[in-house]
């Protein structure tokens, strides 16, 4: 099993999601976060004063895949989320142990 | 008993016949008297008794097309400042600080209504000193249904009362702008209510009550020109909310900690508001349903318009965009400046100060702000005193007879009338406010800091006044 973290534009998201429903992706969970990478933010002005804005809106998602459609899920992600230019956004990817379904305790790649 | 009658008869004919001639004369030597309208037959047939008929009508219907504008203007003048200010100064805070300072513009509203009727009229409109009013309206006694020919001879003095209650509102709640975020609630109170006492209800008489030593139309000594309030309500609170900031000190974290507006939507619909409620502060100060209201209407239209694309244009300019808070920003300037000539200038100068205000206005928020690093919030400063001054001085230029012979028919006015003089007592006014505002307000300031304390812990501010002072949250959207 591979932990799929992805952050992505939020004008992105309907894209990603839909794209992943088609190849079969149930289950994610998505959390609004601000943060930069290389992305420089941007200035806002308020009767004469500046504010630099340089943590801008995400989105989060987060998903744990069985390893067969790890490379299919990152390439979905990879071709909707993409805009081409600076802050699209970075996908990250992590083993995990184990995975338990609370209802009734099933284990494992079935309990996704 | 035959001829008893007929002497009775013959006695109630004369009287009878008499009756007109009595009406005729008592309608041509004075106001009719509700007598002349009784509706005998004989009385309606005198011709004399018809002129007094009418003439009591057409009084009558212009009375009632005055009160019916001063009425809506009465409401309208609340409306600018709740929700009109409160929507506007609560958009411009920051989330935590919402409630705080709507809840003190409606305080205002309870708090200064109930001080009206106590003492606050008659210190205002009561007596002809030069300075204050006297006590003879206290608990507003003798205020009713007839008019006070001194003020407004055609609507009922009550009308009258209650439509300036709504300016003694308003101009204490423009200061909670420049104390925003960090003035304590209890303080707040003690001091708007001591302010609207002690800086208000004076000035307010200076300018506007019988025998003030600034009136222009009821004998002062420098008759300063100030049609709806550019002195009494902006220049007072304005320069009063410099002192205020520089008193209380600037917030925890400004300048280095960003404090951008948590909502100008709301800001925004709050300016739309201040702009139509203005119609009925600068038209109805005509007092009347008169051609007097509807100059004054347009000139203030103009010059919010005016001033709104100068604001614009400057940040334009400097920032390379025009932004949604500098327009709603420029467009109040503007109606801050027209305020004192809104009754006295033509739509050209209005456009003229309207202009003025806003590229003014601007400078002064933007560059003078920065330069002196005083925390004036809101800018109530910036746009209220600043604004309130350039009006009231360009009033003295541009003042017309044409639009309102204020010194009788005939007289020039202002400047482009060819009296210039008047730019001089246009000073002394302004001068004169500055001075009660400042003076009046470092005292009280200097009382409410003994008595209950002005500014909040450090700690309750950086929490949030919603949270410390009232026990409640603007936003519970997870609620």
């Amino acid at each position: 099993m591979m932990k799929l973290e992805a952050i992505i534009q939020p004008s992105r998201f309907e894209s990603v999601k839909d794209a992943l429903r088609e190849v079969g992706i149930e289950g994610m969970t998505v959390t609004e976060v601000r943060g930069h990478g290389r992305q420089k933010g941007h200035t806002e002005v308020y009767r004469g004063r500046e504010y630099t804005v340089d943590l801008l809106p995400k989105l989060k998602l987060e998903m744990v895949l069985p390893d067969r459609l790890v490379n299919t899920v990152v390439d979905t992600i990879l071709k909707t989320a993409k805009t081409g230019k600076i802050g699209d956004g970075k996908i990250f990817l992590s083993r995990v142990e184990e995975a338990i379904r609370i209802r009734n305790e099933e284990r494992g790649e079935s309990a996704l | 008993m035959k001829h008893m009658v007929w002497k009775c008869c013959l006695l109630l004919a004369i009287v009878l016949a008499a009756m007109p001639l009595y009406a005729w004369q008592s309608s041509s030597s004075a106001t009719p008297s509700s007598q002349s309208l009784s509706p005998s037959p004989q009385a309606a047939n005198s011709l004399g008794d018809k002129v007094a008929q009418l003439d009591q009508r057409v009084t009558s219907a212009q009375s009632s097309a005055d009160n019916a504008w001063m009425l809506v203007c009465a409401a309208l003048v609340l409306m600018m400042t709740g929700p009109g200010l409160a929507l506007f100064y609560g958009g411009l805070v920051r989330q935590k600080n919402t409630l705080a300072i709507m809840m003190q513009s409606f305080m205002l509203m309870a708090v200064i209504s109930v001080m009206w009727a106590l003492v606050g009229y008659t210190l205002c409109f009561g007596g002809n000193g030069p300075v204050i009013g006297g006590f003879e309206h206290a608990f507003l006694r003798g205020v009713g249904a007839e008019p006070n020919a001194d003020y407004a001879g055609t609507i009922p003095q009550m009308t009258f009362m209650v439509y300036q209650l709504m300016f003694a509102i308003i101009t204490p709640a423009l200061i909670t702008g420049a104390t925003a975020e960090r003035m304590k609630f209890s303080g707040t109170v003690l001091f708007m209510v001591l302010w609207f006492l002690f800086v208000y209800a004076p000035l307010a008489h200076m300018v506007w009550g019988k025998g003030g030593l600034l009136n222009a139309a009821l004998g002062g000594k420098f008759p300063t020109l100030d049609f709806a309030g550019g002195t009494v309500v902006h220049i007072s609170s304005g320069v009063s909310a410099l002192v205020c900031a520089l008193y209380l000190g600037k917030r925890t974290g400004f300048p280095k900690q960003p404090m951008p507006p948590h909502s100008l939507v709301l800001s925004f619909i709050g300016a739309c508001m201040l702009w139509v409620g203005w119609f009925g502060f600068n038209a109805g100060s005509a007092l009347a349903s008169s051609s007097l209201a509807t100059s004054a209407f347009a000139a203030t239209h103009f010059a919010a318009s005016a001033a709104a694309l100068s604001w614009s244009a400057a940040e334009w300019i400097k920032n390379g965009r025009a932004s949604a808070l500098g327009a709603i920003s420029g467009a109040v300037a503007g109606l801050v400046a027209i305020t004192p000539a809104a009754g006295f200038v033509a739509p050209m100068p209005a456009l003229v100060i309207g202009l003025v205000a806003g590229a003014f206005c601007y400078w002064m928020v933007t560059r003078v702000k920065a330069i002196f690093g005083y925390d004036d919030a809101l800018d109530a400063f910036g746009v209220h005193g600043a604004g309130g001054t350039i009006g009231a001085l360009l009033t003295g230029v541009f003042a017309s007879q044409v639009i309102n012979p204020i010194f009788g028919a005939g007289k020039a006015v202002g400047g482009v009338d060819g009296h210039w003089g008047q730019i001089g007592n246009q000073l002394v006014g302004i001068l004169i406010a500055w001075a009660f505002a400042l003076v009046g307000t470092l005292v009280l300031l200097k009382i409410v800091d003994l008595i209950t304390g002005l500014r909040v812990t450090e700690d309750d501010e950086i929490e949030g006044l919603d949270i410390t002072q009232h026990g409640e949250e603007a936003y519970n959207l997870e609620a």
